[in-house]
C-alpha cells in the first residue's frame, strides 16, 4: 500500500468542463498492475467471501485469454492494463458509520458537484444517493425511510455481505463474465457499485440514484451495479458519472446488469458526463461498459434513457433480453461528440418471449471533429411470436469536419414479427439558424434551441431535475462549436 | 414631425459578388407604410435579406441607418432587438421545438437586450395565448413544433403572432415572388394593420397590387434595375396593375 501524493496542478484554460477539479485527499492505493494477488488484495480488502474471490480469479483467468474487441469504429491509443491501479480508496481509520464520519473533503467534492449527501437538503426526500468515489461507495442516503418498504439500497460491497444469498443468486447472471474483454475484466477487478433491490408489489417511493466520481490518478474504474426488481415491483433509477481534469486517459469499464420479473419495471436512466478531454483530444476517460436487462418475467418492462455527452471513448450498448412474454425493452438515447470525441453507442434487442416488443430512439448529435457511431442489433429468436420493434435513429451533424455512422444489424428467425427502421441524417441549416436569429435569439442559443428540439422524445424521459441537468450539459457541451 | 425611422443612402450591394442593389435610396419615416413593387427576379428579396442582415449579403457602398444607428455593422438579432422585423415568404421548420418555448426565447432575447426582466412561463403564455385569440390561433397550435407540418395559412399566421408578440419598429412584409394565397394574406394584413400605429412603420414588398388592397401604402415605389425608379401615392400601385412593369424593365 503507498499513500497517493499531492495533487498535480492542472490548466483549465480554454476548457469548458466544470467537474475537472481533483479532490486532495489521502487514498489508500494497491500497486500497479493486474495480477491474482491484487484481486485477492481486493477481495481481501472488500472482507469478501471466498465463493466471490473464486469468481474473481476464474474471470480473471479467462480474461487472459480475451482479446480486446476492435470491431467498434474507434481509434485509441493501446490500453496497457498493468499500468493502471485497480484500487484506490480514500483512507479512513474505520467505515463511516454516518454521514458525520465522512471525510469532509469528500462531502465537499459532492456539494461541488451538485450532488446532495445530506438528507434533509435533499430535494425533500425525492432521491436517494449513493456516492461511489474512486474503488468504494462512500456514502448511500435515505436507507432507513426505503428499508421500511423493504427496498435495499446499498454498495455492492455491503450487498455481498448483507445479502449474500442475493448477490450470489443474480450477479453475472445477466451478465456473465465470459461475456466480452470489458466485462470480463470488471469481474475480476471491480471494486464497488450500487445494489438495488425492490421487494414484490412495491413502488420503490423514491428515485434512487448513483453518483460515480473517478479522482484518483491512473486508476480504473470498474463499477458494478445490480438492480433486481421482484414481480410486479417498480423503481426508477439514476446514474450520473464525472471524472477530474487529466492528460492522462482514464479507464472505466462498468457492469450493469438489471433483472425484472412478472409484472414489473425498471427504469434507468444515465446522464454520464466523464471528462471528454481537452479541445486537441488529449486526457479523457476511456468508457467501455456493459449494460444489460433481462426482462424474465411476463409483462416485465425495462427503459434505458441514456444522455452520453462525456468521455474520450464511449463503447456501450445497454440491451434488453425479452425473455418473458409480453415484455416491453425501450432504449432512449441521446449522445454528443464534440472535438476528438469518440462514440460507439447503441443497444441490442433480444426478442425471445411472445409478443415481445422494444423501442429504440437514438438521436446522436457530432461537432468539430468528433465521430460516431450508433451500432444497434435486433434480434428475433422464432420463438418470439408477434415480436415488435421500432427503431429510429437520427443524426445531426455540425459543422463539416465530423462524422455520423449508422450500423444497425437485424436478425429475425420468426415469421410473424414487425420491424421497422427509420433513420435520418441532418445538418443544422443556416435557414434555420438565420430564422432564429432574425427573432432576436442569437447564434448560440438558436441552436441549442434546435439541439433541444432534436433530442426532444429522449429528454421527455427523464426524471424532470434530471433532464433541465442534461439540457445545461448539452448546451456546454457544445459550447463555442458553432459560431 | 416626420421622424425618420429607416434611411437608405446610395447603396450598392449583392449577393455572391453579383451586384444586385445599384444605387438604392429610401427614407421610412415613423408610422408610414411603403410598398414596393417591381418584378420577379428583380432582386426585392436582396433588400429585405439585407435589412436583416442575412449572411451572405454583401453592401460593397452606401449606408443603412436605422434609428440614427448604423445598422450595417449590427448583427442579425441585433437588428431584430432593435426592431426590425421580417415577415418571411417560406419560413423554415425547427422539428422538436414548440411555437411557445421558440418565442419565449425571443421575446425574452429581445428583453433583456432592452435590459427589462425576462418573462416567466406563466406570464408569458398569458400574453401568447391573449395575442394568438386575437388572430385565430388556437392553444393547440403553439404547441406544435415552428412551422412542422403548417399549411401555407398556417404559417402566415404564425409569422403574423410572432409580429404582434415582439412588436418590432419596423415590420418588412416580404412577399416578392411568392404565390398569391389571399386567404393567407389577408390573414398578414390584418395582423400587419392591428399593429399600425404613428410610430411603426411597414415596408411591404410584392408584385401583387392586390396585397395592397389590404394594407394601404402611403408610399409606392418602383424598383427596377437595382434601384427606385418612380414613386408615388397608392395610385401609383393601380397604374401597374394595369400596365405592368414593361416600361420599366425596358429602360435596362
Amino acid at each position: 500500500m503507498t499513500e497517493s501524493k499531492k495533487l498535480e496542478v492542472i490548466d483549465e484554460s480554454g476548457d469548458k468542463y466544470k467537474y475537472g477539479f481533483i479532490t486532495d485527499i489521502q487514498s489508500e492505493t494497491a500497486p500497479k498492475g493486474l495480477n491474482p494477488d491484487i484481486i485477492r488484495l481486493i477481495s481481501a480488502k472488500k472482507g469478501e467471501p471466498e465463493w466471490l474471490l473464486e469468481r474473481r480469479l476464474k474471470a480473471f483467468e479467462f480474461w487472459q485469454t480475451m482479446t480486446e474487441p476492435t470491431w467498434a469504429k474507434l481509434v485509441y491509443d493501446k490500453i496497457d492494463y498493468q499500468n493502471l491501479y485497480y484500487y484506490s480508496a480514500p483512507k479512513t481509520k474505520t467505515a463511516p458509520k454516518s454521514l458525520d464520519e465522512v471525510d469532509k473533503k469528500i462531502l465537499a467534492t459532492y456539494d461541488k458537484l451538485g450532488i446532495p449527501l445530506k438528507e434533509q437538503e435533499v430535494l425533500a426526500g425525492v432521491v436517494a444517493v449513493d456516492a461511489v468515489f474512486d474503488s468504494v461507495s462512500v456514502a448511500t442516503t435515505y436507507r432507513a425511510k426505503l428499508a421500511e418498504k423493504g427496498v435495499v439500497f446499498c454498495s455492492i460491497s455491503e450487498a455481498v455481505k448483507e445479502h449474500p444469498e442475493l448477490v450470489k443468486k443474480y450477479l453475472g447472471s445477466v451478465v456473465p463474465y465470459t461475456d466480452n474483454f470489458f466485462a470480463c475484466l470488471n469481474s475480476a477487478v471491480f471494486t464497488d457499485g450500487s445494489f438495488v433491490y425492490i421487494p414484490k408489489g412495491v413502488r420503490c417511493p423514491m428515485e434512487l440514484s448513483t453518483y460515480f466520481r473517478i479522482n484518483a490518478k491512473n486508476t480504473g474504474q470498474f463499477e458494478r451495479t445490480l438492480i433486481v426488481a421482484e414481480e410486479g415491483s417498480y423503481v426508477s433509477y439514476l446514474e450520473g458519472c464525472t471524472a477530474p481534469q487529466r492528460d492522462e486517459n482514464q479507464l472505466h469499464a462498468a457492469i450493469v446488469e438489471i433483472v425484472v420479473l412478472d409484472n414489473a419495471e425498471v427504469k434507468y436512466s444515465t446522464v454520464q458526463n466523464w471528462y471528454p478531454g481537452d479541445k486537441n483530444g488529449k486526457g479523457g476517460v476511456y468508457n467501455f461498459v456493459t449494460k444489460r436487462a433481462a426482462c424474465r418475467g411476463i409483462n416485465s418492462k425495462v427503459s434505458w434513457t441514456q444522455v452520453e455527452t462525456g468521455s474520450a471513448v464511449t463503447w456501450k450498448y445497454p440491451s434488453c433480453v425479452l425473455q418473458g412474454d409480453n415484455s416491453i425493452g425501450e432504449f432512449y438515447s441521446v449522445a454528443l461528440t464534440n472535438n476528438y470525441q469518440q462514440a460507439d453507442t447503441g443497444t441490442k434487442m433480444i426478442h425471445i418471449g411472445k409478443n415481445t416488443t422494444s423501442k429504440i430512439i437514438s438521436k446522436g448529435i457530432s461537432a468539430g471533429f468528433s465521430n460516431q457511431t450508433y451500432r444497434g442489433l435486433v434480434k428475433v429468436a422464432s420463438s418470439a411470436d408477434n415480436a415488435r420493434n421500432y427503431s429510429q435513429c437520427d443524426s445531426l451533424l455540425i459543422g463539416s469536419t465530423c462524422g455520423s455512422h449508422t450500423v444497425p444489424y437485424v436478425e429475425n428467425r420468426s415469421r410473424t414479427a414487425t420491424l421497422e427502421h427509420e433513420a435520418t441524417t441532418s445538418k443544422i441549416s443556416d435557414e434555420q439558424l438565420f430564422y432564429c436569429q432574425s427573432r432576436g435569439i442569437s447564434a448560440e442559443n438558436a441552436v441549442s434551441l434546435i439541439i433541444n428540439g432534436f433530442c426532444k422524445e429522449v429528454m421527455q424521459q427523464l426524471p424532470m431535475e434530471f433532464a433541465i441537468e442534461a439540457a445545461k450539459l448539452i448546451n456546454i457541451s457544445l459550447e463555442g462549436s458553432v459560431g | 414631425m416626420n421622424t425618420p425611422l429607416l434611411e437608405i443612402e446610395d447603396l450598392y450591394a449583392g449577393v455572391a459578388g453579383k451586384e444586385i442593389i445599384k444605387g438604392f435610396n429610401l427614407t421610412i419615416n415613423e408610422g408610414e407604410v411603403h410598398a414596393i413593387m417591381g418584378p420577379n427576379g428583380a432582386g426585392k428579396s436582396t433588400l429585405s435579406y439585407l435589412l436583416c442582415g442575412k449572411p451572405g449579403y454583401e453592401i460593397t457602398s452606401g449606408v443603412i441607418k436605422f434609428r440614427g444607428k448604423n445598422l450595417m455593422t449590427m448583427s442579425v438579432e441585433e437588428r431584430a432587438c432593435e426592431g426590425i422585423f421580417l415577415i418571411m415568404q417560406y419560413p423554415v421548420e425547427i422539428p422538436g421545438v414548440p411555437v411557445t418555448s421558440f418565442l419565449k426565447y425571443a421575446v425574452n432575447a429581445q428583453r433583456k437586450y432592452h435590459n427589462q426582466p425576462e418573462l416567466d412561463t406563466m406570464e408569458f403564455i398569458k400574453m401568447l395565448r391573449e395575442e394568438g385569440r386575437k388572430l385565430g390561433i388556437d392553444a393547440e397550435m403553439l404547441k406544435r413544433p415552428v412551422n412542422v407540418g403548417f399549411s401555407g395559412g398556417e404559417k402566415k399566421r404564425l409569422e403574423t403572432l410572432q409580429m404582434a408578440v415582439l412588436k418590432p419598429q419596423l415590420a418588412i412584409l416580404d412577399e416578392a415572388d411568392s404565390g398569391l394565397d389571399i386567404d393567407a394574406l389577408k390573414i398578414v394584413a390584418e395582423g400587419v394593420n392591428n399593429l399600425r400605429d404613428n410610430k411603426r412603420s411597414l415596408l411591404v414588398i410584392t408584385h401583387y397590387q392586390r396585397l395592397l388592397n389590404y394594407i394601404v401604402p402611403d408610399f409606392v415605389h418602383v424598383f427596377a434595375d437595382g434601384r427606385i425608379v418612380k414613386s408615388g401615392d397608392k395610385n401609383l400601385a393601380l397604374e401597374l396593375e394595369e400596365k405592368g412593369y414593361a416600361e420599366f424593365v425596358k429602360d435596362k
